[in-house]
């Protein structure tokens, strides 16, 4: 968009200037992250940048922290368990969300706005909140310090996901789709297999990211229900911080910024794929 | 097409038995519907929005659950059946295609769930879209087609799988004008080339009167006339069905004499007219005229016509083949005349008196 030839001297500094503070709140929201990235191959045993780090001299820079990481059976042992859990609560999540939603979608259906409300509250309580009132409810049935107790409590935390991606997704469906379904002989299981559920997928699987990224990097709840053998990888980061001081942490960090770059690129592509199916032009 | 062209025989095909509707328990949608379809019948329910065609529609379909009394097709109940169990082709207004499959996925859908064979259901597709004249479009998406053609395979997907009845909820809707007339004509080929059973519905009284061998005229959840099309212009039974199909001229006033063959109407501005009873109670009683435009004639010869008044033309419409003129005449100054543009037709201009009358059969005294 270039300045409009109609424009006076102060739409023109105008224009600029807005130029200038987009690109400022950009670096405020990023920077934190791009600046631990070379940080993490660092050759010493610290926090900041050295000497040779910035005048580029390959003597400075290493992938010891890698090596560290993968190397540790704690860090490994949490990576594992990070994905178990991860996985687990996103599936969880994603059929009860799923389930809700759809069921959210009829009109027929009484109190939505309250239940609607009631499901999406993990999402708006304080996580400590949910956190302390989960240590105490899954000690009294025994689900503390316990793999099943993690899950579902991540999983309570991923369900409002997908209830938001997937109601989004059914605001634009066409209900008449199922009742061409049925007119033209398909049950109502066929119709969900065959109709419903391709064209709500892409809403479906954003949904599912979601919730797992926010399982993979959830630390508080896990602070809270884990036990030494349900350790996730952010429970290690904090402990590593706080305890160790190690720069292994930022190799930790890098990689799981990279697979969150990972998990959105693949959300914006579905986005796009299903924008296609329904006949919705790129803009 | 002023006769039903359907076998007498096999009236009840399709039967409505005192089917009441209420979304609420409170407010009759469909009040006391009674129907008779017959087999290859070519039905239209009629009427504006609100007047409970499209909830008829739905009951058929299975969409929507009757509140009181019985549906049958075939002679059998199917009140009870679930929609995916009544072998109903359906069309819809937006045309509810699949997104995400292709045309021939489309249509080769009812066959798949029926567990046809894969020779088959190829073959059935294509003639489908042959009968459709789409058979290039196998392949495409259905965002990658016009309107038309959209509308055009949903109407081969509700007939592939050969069902006996198909109902059809203003397909046409969303067409522009000229392309929509051209459907009709399609739609009507089809559906005399198959035999198949088509109820449809439509808020267009052109669309109904081009497609149908019969006409269900609905209005406040009740059938207010079921004829066929040219019974339904020529003869209304009350003063909505007039006012609905096609453009006519009301007056208003109370039956002052009454015999068997015609009865004279006294009217607000104090002038008698001779008009056919049709649907008055008796002398007295308040009553509307209907007629229609184009049966008012210019100066006919004098004693030729019962009803012969003095008018004045207040505007003139040039529109091609006719010209539309308003008169005040009988206290209306809304009095609609067509004039056919022929050349044996004087010219008449605006502020002129001219003399116009009707005959007594085409001045129906319904309804107040």
């Amino acid at each position: 968009m270039a300045v409009p030839s109609y424009a006076g001297p102060l739409e023109r500094t105008w224009y600029y200037a807005f130029r200038v503070i987009c690109g400022l709140i950009f670096f405020f929201l990023i920077a934190p992250i791009l600046v631990i990235i070379p940080l993490s191959f660092n050759v010493q045993p610290y926090f900041t940048y050295t000497r040779e780090m910035l005048t580029f001299d390959p003597a400075g820079y290493s992938l010891r922290w890698y090596e560290d990481f993968f190397s540790s059976r704690q860090w490994m042992m949490s990576i594992r368990n990070s994905v178990i859990i991860g996985i687990l609560a996103t599936l969880v999540a994603t059929v009860l969300g799923t389930i809700a939603a759809l069921g959210l979608s009829r009109k027929e259906m009484p109190f939505r706005g309250l239940i609607m409300g009631i499901l999406i509250s993990p999402m708006i309580v304080p996580l400590i909140i949910s956190a302390a009132g989960m240590f105490f409810f899954y000690s009294s049935v025994g689900l503390a310090s316990t793999f099943p107790g993690v899950i579902l409590a991540h999983a309570a935390l991923g369900i409002p996901f997908v209830i938001i991606t997937v109601t989004a997704t059914l605001v634009g469906f066409d209900h008449s789709l199922t009742r061409a379904a049925a007119s033209l002989g398909a049950d109502p299981t066929t119709t969900f297999r065959r109709v419903t559920f391709p064209l709500i997928m892409p809403g479906v699987i954003s949904g599912a990211l979601f919730a797992f990224i926010t399982s993979f990097d959830e630390v508080v709840i896990v602070l809270f229900v884990a036990g030494v053998e349900q350790r996730t990888i952010p429970r290690e980061m904090w402990s590593g911080i706080r305890e160790q001081i190690s720069p292994t942490i930022l190799a930790v960090a890098t990689i799981l910024v990279m697979i969150s770059i990972a998990l959105l690129t693949t959300i914006e592509l579905l986005r796009r794929r299903s924008e296609r199916l329904r006949g919705i032009r790129p803009s | 097409m002023t006769n039903v062209s359907a076998a007498a025989d096999d009236y009840g095909f399709v039967r409505f038995a005192n089917v009441q509707k209420s979304y609420d328990g409170e407010i009759l949608v469909v009040k006391d519907l009674n129907l008779d379809i017959a087999k290859g019948e070519f039905l239209t329910m009629l009427g504006p929005s609100g007047s409970g065609k499209t909830t008829c529609l739905m009951m058929l379909a299975g969409f929507e659950s009757a509140t009181y009394g019985e549906i049958r097709l075939k002679n059998e109940r199917i009140d009870n059946v679930p929609p995916h169990k009544r072998g109903i082709g359906m069309v819809f207004q937006n045309y509810a295609l699949f997104p995400h499959m292709t045309v021939a996925e489309n249509l080769a859908f009812p066959l798949r769930v029926r567990k046809m064979g894969k020779a088959e259901i190829e073959d059935r597709v294509k003639r489908a879209l042959e009968m459709v004249e789409l058979p290039a479009m196998a392949g495409r998406m259905p965002a990658q087609l016009s309107g038309g053609q959209q509308q055009r395979v949903a109407v081969a997907r509700a007939l592939v799988f050969e069902p006996d009845l198909v109902l059809m909820d203003e397909p046409l809707g969303a067409l522009d004008k000229n392309l929509r007339e051209q459907m009709q004509y399609e739609i009507k080929h089809i559906h005399e080339s198959l035999g198949v059973t088509v109820v449809y519905v439509t808020h267009d009284q052109s669309e109904a009167l081009t497609m149908s061998n019969r006409i269900a005229v609905f209005n406040d959840g009740v059938i207010q006339q079921l004829a066929p099309p040219a019974d339904l212009y020529e003869r209304p039974d009350n003063a909505f069905v007039a006012a609905f199909i096609g453009e006519n001229n009301k007056l208003k006033g109370k039956v002052e004499q009454m015999d068997g063959q015609s009865c004279t109407v006294r009217l607000e501005d104090g002038s008698s007219v001779v008009a056919l009873p049709v649907n008055v109670g008796g002398k007295g009683e308040p009553t509307t005229l209907s007629l229609r435009p184009e049966r008012v004639v210019v100066a006919p010869a004098e004693g030729s016509l019962p009803n012969a008044f003095e008018a004045r033309v207040e505007e003139l419409i040039y529109l091609g083949d006719h010209i539309r003129t308003r008169v005040s005449v009988c206290g209306t100054d809304e009095f609609i005349v067509k004039i056919p543009n022929a050349q044996s037709h004087a010219r008449i201009s605006r502020g002129e008196m001219v003399r116009i009358g009707w005959a007594m059969e085409d001045c129906r005294a319904l309804d107040a």
